[in-house]
């Protein structure tokens, strides 16, 4: 193995716990420590090895590692999931890199057909410890195909997991905590965020993969966000408050299982509720959202539950990105009818 | 000119592999990898050095005026990425994929179209949009993000640029499937399509589909690979222990590895090619053995993964120096030519800077346009309600 990189020693012994990183480089690092804590974890994607992927999470884990752990795989999606599905049988946890949300499609068939459904059609004698990372949502001014939120497909396939990190000290965990699970994870990376700051302490015992958590408490209406727009919430939030209106908000976390106690509870103080994510919002994780508090807290609401989110259509040239994501704007108008109801 | 039969039944000692980087000895001895010269089967009419040479199996007629105008579409074509790539430098884009190095292959392969025949193109296909006839502006809003191709592919016979990798090579494979069904096929006035892709999509699964489709139903299809060894920052050998256009004779139809740095070559090779298709002898595999001499895209670093001194090598092999070469010895050209191309150039290069760094942002409305042929309430309504929020910013009502 190569000489421990300076990235590495910050890792392995970094001189204060709480370091400030990017959440880029959080994942990075998130995946360097799964890679070290057990060498049956390998990756696989196109151009993640000496390139370090396109976006770099994987900077420097090929020269570090080795080739036959960050594998620089050919340039099909279906076979990169469809032989992690072989390496998995083998005992390995695959790591795969899908280099935008639009290119997951051809991996599509691998992923439902085989990933999600061979533990349950071989009465749990062979497990799919597989992570699915994807880079989504739009924001950043791309071509087609390089911006779409995917994630309710695979929300809507039993078998499969799916988180969706908003922050850096959650992606460093839960890129660990998804690695650890003995279920396919989906994993999607809000790649607009991906050069956002926080704090991260890599010696804290963080919580459950699979919990939502309120990151702000607020008492006149509740905001639910997972992913990207997280940081939308929260700024609407803020924004929110200078008006005298006080928001809660909630990151989802983990998409499928959902973990709605959290916001069951939340609504029942605030009676509204306000789900914003970047799919379009048919037959989606939010619709699923408005089902179940609807079902839950049907005597607390004062209020619809009201969903800003993406349109029902392809995503945009981006020159048209800005009118189709949900913004500051598009959530307080939401909470606005919300108080208005 | 050589039949199929002849290259479903290849020699067993071909060529081996020819990647980009220098081959070990290791490598070449195990057959992987070959010289970077493209091999033994390399079909090549214009050498690096502007000479002229013959093909047992393939060579052309070309007139002067001919060879000046191939000349010249390498040139302006040139320029149209050059300028392309600078108006991103500049912010006016928001990404390009250059094709700089790639100006032979293009307008070889382009030329040898017939007005009746249909494209398939990638991404990175601006010079076969130069050929059908496709003006350079209407590729910019797609990379600055105002629409996603303007030209109609029906009237221009050329489809719009496919991002996800290898997918439009079962959509032409379908679409040459039609010709044939048709009757489109049959005698010199057949139709045949072109379906372009690179090294890298050899690995999708749509493009081995596209390959068993096409040989299945005779299909009058070009597979024509763009061969610039680099998918993104990994090279051919990491897609293929074969060279690629041996791949062909799994599937049962020809491949043919044309020097795709060399215009006469590949318009030779790909005017057979569709000739072969019109007449019902298709699908026909070329890999036109290039490189990319620029990023894969105005996002891309490839100082990151490929050495310069490769790049430095494949410049002396550039595709539109070695033409100029022999208009000057043949004396088919003179300087007052060289200057009008040039000044073509220019005006050309303006005309995008002035058309770019006008164009308007399309309407909200865009948005919702043309999701369906028929319609759909649930989506008007959507529509309706979204541009009635945007109309209530517009008066200060919020």
């Amino acid at each position: 193995m190569a000489a421990p990189t300076m990235d590495r020693s910050t890792a392995a012994a970094p001189a204060t716990p709480v370091q400030t990183l990017t959440i880029s480089k959080a994942l990075n690092m998130g995946l360097r420590a799964a890679m070290e804590a057990n060498p049956k974890v390998i990756m696989m994607g196109e151009d993640i090895g000496k390139l370090g992927g396109v976006f770099r999470i994987t900077d420097g884990l090929q020269k570090d590692f080795g080739e036959q752990r960050v594998l620089d795989t050919p340039l099909a999606e279906s076979g990169i999931i469809g032989t992690a599905v072989g390496l998995a049988i083998r005992g390995y946890r695959p790591v795969c890199e899908i280099q935008f949300d639009g290119f997951i499609f051809p991996g599509f068939d691998q992923i439902v057909s085989q990933v999600a459904k061979l533990h349950y059609r071989t009465q749990g004698k062979i497990k799919m410890p597989i992570v699915i990372r994807v880079p989504f949502g739009g924001g950043i001014g791309a071509v087609e195909h390089h911006s779409e939120s995917p994630e309710s497909y695979f929300a809507h396939t039993a078998g499969l997991k799916v988180v969706s990190c908003s922050n850096p000290a959650d992606a460093y965990w839960m890129i660990q905590q998804a690695i650890d699970c003995d279920d396919p994870v989906l994993f999607f990376e809000p790649k607009r965020r991906y050069y956002e700051k926080g704090e991260v302490d890599t010696t804290a015992q963080p919580g459950p993969l699979f919990q939502s958590r309120v990151l702000r408490s607020g008492t006149d209406a509740t905001l639910v966000a997972y992913g990207p727009m997280v940081r939308t919430a929260l700024d609407a939030a803020g924004a929110a408050a200078e008006d005298g209106t006080s928001l809660e908000v909630i990151d989802l976390r983990t998409l499928s299982p959902l973990d709605l106690a959290p916001v069951f509870e939340s609504v029942r103080r605030t009676g509204r509720l306000v789900v914003v994510s970047e799919a379009p919002s048919e037959s989606s994780i939010a619709s699923e959202i408005a089902a179940k508090v609807q079902q839950e807290c049907f005597y607390s609401l004062q209020a619809p539950v009201l969903r800003v989110t993406g349109f029902d259509t392809p995503y945009p040239p981006s020159k048209l990105e800005e009118e189709f994501l949900p913004d500051l704007d598009r959530v307080l108008h939401a909470v606005d009818r919300s108080l208005a109801w | 000119m050589s039949s199929p039969e002849q290259w479903t039944h290849p020699e067993p000692d071909a060529a081996p592999a020819a990647t980009a980087a220098k081959p070990t000895a290791e490598q070449v001895i195990a057959g992987l990898r070959a010289t970077d010269e493209g091999g033994a089967d390399l079909v090549q009419l214009l050498t690096p050095e502007g000479e002229r040479v013959t093909h047992p199996d393939f060579d052309i007629d070309i007139t002067p005026e001919e060879l000046r105008g191939l000349y010249r579409d390498m040139v302006l074509i040139r320029r149209v990425d050059r300028e392309a790539n600078a108006l991103q430098r500049k912010g006016q884009l928001g990404i390009w994929v250059p094709l700089l190095g790639q100006e032979a292959a293009q307008i070889g392969a382009g030329r040898a179209m017939r007005e009746t025949d249909m494209a398939f193109p990638s991404y990175r296909e601006h010079g076969i949009a130069w050929t059908r006839g496709i003006n350079p502006t209407e590729l910019l809003g797609i990379f600055r993000g105002t629409d996603q191709g303007t030209w109609d592919p029906v009237e221009k016979r050329f489809h719009p640029y496919t991002i996800v990798i290898g997918n439009q090579v079962l959509n032409a494979a379908g679409y040459a499937m039609g010709q044939k069904f048709d009757g489109k096929v049959g005698d010199d006035e057949g139709e045949a399509t072109m379906c372009f892709f690179g090294d890298g999509a050899t690995s999708q699964g749509d493009v081995h589909e596209g390959f068993v489709w096409a040989a299945v139903y005779d299909a009058p299809l070009v597979f024509f690979c763009q061969n610039n060894q680099w998918a993104i920052s990994e090279p051919t050998e990491r897609q293929s222990r074969l060279p690629l256009y041996q791949r062909a004779r799994g599937y049962g139809f020809p491949g043919i590895r044309v020097d795709g740095n060399d215009v006469l070559a590949t318009l030779a090779v790909t005017k057979w090619a569709l000739d072969e298709c019109r007449h019902g002898n298709g699908p026909i595999l070329i890999e036109a053995f290039t490189y990319r001499m620029d990023a894969h895209t105005t996002s891309d670093d490839p100082t990151r993964y490929r050495l310069s001194d490769e790049l430095e090598m494949w410049k002396l092999k550039d595709p539109i120096e070695r033409v100029k070469v022999y208009l000057v010895r043949q004396q088919w050209a003179d300087s007052e030519f060289f200057e009008s191309v040039e000044a073509d150039a220019d005006k050309l290069g303006e005309e995008l800077r002035e058309f770019c760094t006008n164009m308007p942002d399309p309407p909200a409305e865009r948005i919702f346009s043309n999701v369906y042929a028929e319609g759909n309430p649930v989506l008007e309504a959507q529509r309706d309600e979204f541009l009635d929020y945007v109309s209530g910013f517009a008066g200060g009502e919020h």
